[in-house]
């Protein structure tokens, strides 16, 4: 009973996380069993479909491109661009002037620190047919095109690299910070060059950052809604239409929320499987 | 380090500098612009116009009161249920804990955006549509695991000795963690606090899909709606409310930062 007793604060805490956590996820794989609608008469009183929403799902066109996306958007913005681009501001923070760290570091996390909505409208801008981006290439006597509507993805990936590197920048300064610095200058001594240094000392050393660092920012670009809604909508034509603007446009759009929990329970799902390698790695850093 | 190599790594820093520094640019200079379009260019004719155009209440004061009211409410909630449940976790030995702090860390990993169908769903349920307290709960919830592993590693750090005496001394459980516990862990309660305050003020899907009368719709939504209506005139206008939403969460992360180390709550959340 005195142990029942001391777990009692914890309470409110699990009560939270089961009405609007457990349940919400618990009623997304329900509801993607069913016709639930926004309106109508499915509204009231939805029925089963068994299956019906998944087996649509792959015969559907809309959702193996969406699938298709996500899996570029999330490579090529959060693998690709944010963890290299963020290790490399590290390491060269490493080895510049103080002054200069700190400015571009402001810099960098400023992108970040924004409320998502204005970083989403500073991109649409940079990327509009008369943006910043085309009067750089104007100044070097191009014509930029249209990147919103004739290049969608490559303005969403390079958009959300430049939103979110600050947090791979930040995760490795800390991990480079705990690198012992004897270390690398033992190396140093031993005649091995900067990349050798790089390869075979330093990414070793950090290399539980690195694998924590992808964990998180996959789960977070997984996630990504509003950059792509302001800058593009998902369109033209779907053409970048990610599964969470799926599973909006699906949900709200057409009204058919049977079909936009199925969506929504996919990337759930997927969500689940990355949260539990991340969950395993942290276990195994912790003895 | 040679020299060379200081210079080449100051000149790769600069220009990526540049580049994340562009497109905020356009922001800075098109809002003192009255003509703004979407080029990067110096305002010739710079004044505060477009601000003046934007402070009236409907457009900025009751969607950032809005505002406000949503992010505090949401870090109190976050707060006081992250302390109250840290406690046991951080005070008792018991073969509940990792189990639950493991859970809790799966938790955070649940992508926010794609609970958004069924909370919805879920709202409409419980008739929780459009009601401001329901959305402050909903909200608290989704950063709670974070805010409770933060929460727990920052108390982990107050030695159980202080507490040991208070209790010697005849105080209860509760009034030790309330006059020894929190007192010594202010500041990481103060990164929690900041923390969930910053997520929230930014959070645009959320009250987006949650809030549906314009009197309660924070500045995230407000400001979409006028960039649906007027944003494809009024550019100087939208740069200039973005600037004044963004201004609150800029000097809170200033003030954690510098306060505590640039990495500080990052390694507060990420190490145990």
């Amino acid at each position: 009973m005195r142990r029942f007793l001391r777990l009692l604060p914890v309470v409110p805490s699990v009560l939270l996380l089961l009405l609007f956590l457990l349940a919400p996820v618990a009623w997304s794989f329900y509801a993607s069993f069913t016709d639930a609608a926004l309106s109508g008469r499915a509204a009231k009183d939805p029925q089963w479909v068994g299956a019906e929403n998944y087996v649509r799902m792959f015969s559907d066109d809309s959702f193996p491109l969406a699938a298709w996306l996500t899996v570029v958007f999330v490579a090529a913005s959060a693998v690709l661009g944010q963890n290299v681009l963020g290790l490399l501001v590290a390491l060269l923070m490493t080895r510049s002037r103080r002054a200069m760290a700190s400015w571009v570091g402001t810099a960098v996390v400023a992108a970040w620190v924004l409320p998502e909505i204005v970083a989403a409208f500073a991109a649409y801008a940079y990327f509009n047919r008369e943006g910043t981006l085309n009067q750089v290439v104007g100044a070097f006597g191009g014509v930029g095109p249209d990147w919103l509507y004739s290049f969608p993805l490559v303005a969403i990936v390079l958009a959300n690299t430049w939103r979110g590197t600050a947090f791979s920048m930040l995760v490795y300064r800390a991990a480079l910070a705990d690198v012992p610095r004897d270390i690398a200058e033992a190396a140093l001594m031993d005649g091995a060059r900067g990349w050798q240094r790089l390869a075979f000392i330093t990414l070793p050393l950090i290399r539980s950052s690195i694998a924590t660092n992808l964990m998180l920012i996959t789960l977070q670009t997984l996630a990504v809604f509003t950059l792509i809604w302001v800058m593009t909508a998902g369109g033209p034509a779907n053409a970048s239409t990610t599964l969470p603007v799926l599973a909006y446009q699906e949900a709200f759009k057409f009204g058919d929320i049977g079909y936009g929990t199925a969506v929504a329970s996919v990337l759930i799902l997927l969500g689940m499987v990355f949260g539990a390698v991340y969950v395993r790695l942290l276990r195994e850093q912790r003895p | 380090m040679t020299t060379k190599a200081k210079l080449g790594a100051d000149i790769a820093l600069t220009v990526i500098g540049i580049c994340f520094a562009a497109p905020l640019l356009w922001l800075l200079l098109a809002a003192v612009d009255p003509q703004a379009g979407y080029q990067t260019k110096v305002p010739l004719a710079p004044s505060i116009e477009n601000f003046s155009a934007v402070m009236t209440p409907e457009l900025l004061f009751q969607p950032l009161a809005n505002s406000f009211l949503l992010s505090a409410g949401t870090a109190v909630v976050n707060v006081l249920a992250a302390v109250l449940a840290a406690y046991p976790l951080s005070r008792y030995q018991s073969r509940f804990n990792k189990p639950f702090m493991y859970t809790v860390l799966f938790g955070t990993s649940l992508p926010v955006t794609a609970i958004m169908v069924p909370v919805y769903g879920l709202f409409v349920q419980l008739q929780f549509l459009d009601s401001m307290a329901a959305t402050i709960f909903f909200m608290a919830t989704t950063t709670l695991p974070m805010a409770i592993w933060m929460t727990k590693n920052f108390m982990d750090s107050v030695p159980l000795e202080l507490e040991e005496a208070a209790w010697v001394d005849g105080a209860s459980t509760m009034a030790a963690l309330r006059s020894i516990v929190l007192p010594l862990m202010r500041q990481g309660l103060g990164v929690v606090f900041i923390f969930v305050f910053i997520q929230a003020w930014g959070n645009f899907f959320v009250p987006f899909i949650l809030l549906l009368s314009t009197d309660k719709q924070p500045a995230a939504v407000s400001i979409f709606s006028f960039f649906g209506q007027h944003g494809a005139i009024a550019y100087g206008q939208l740069a200039a409310f973005s600037i004044l939403y963004s201004v609150p969460v800029l000097v809170l992360y200033a003030l954690v930062s510098r306060g505590m180390g640039n990495s500080f709550a990052l390694s507060g959340a990420m190490k145990g």
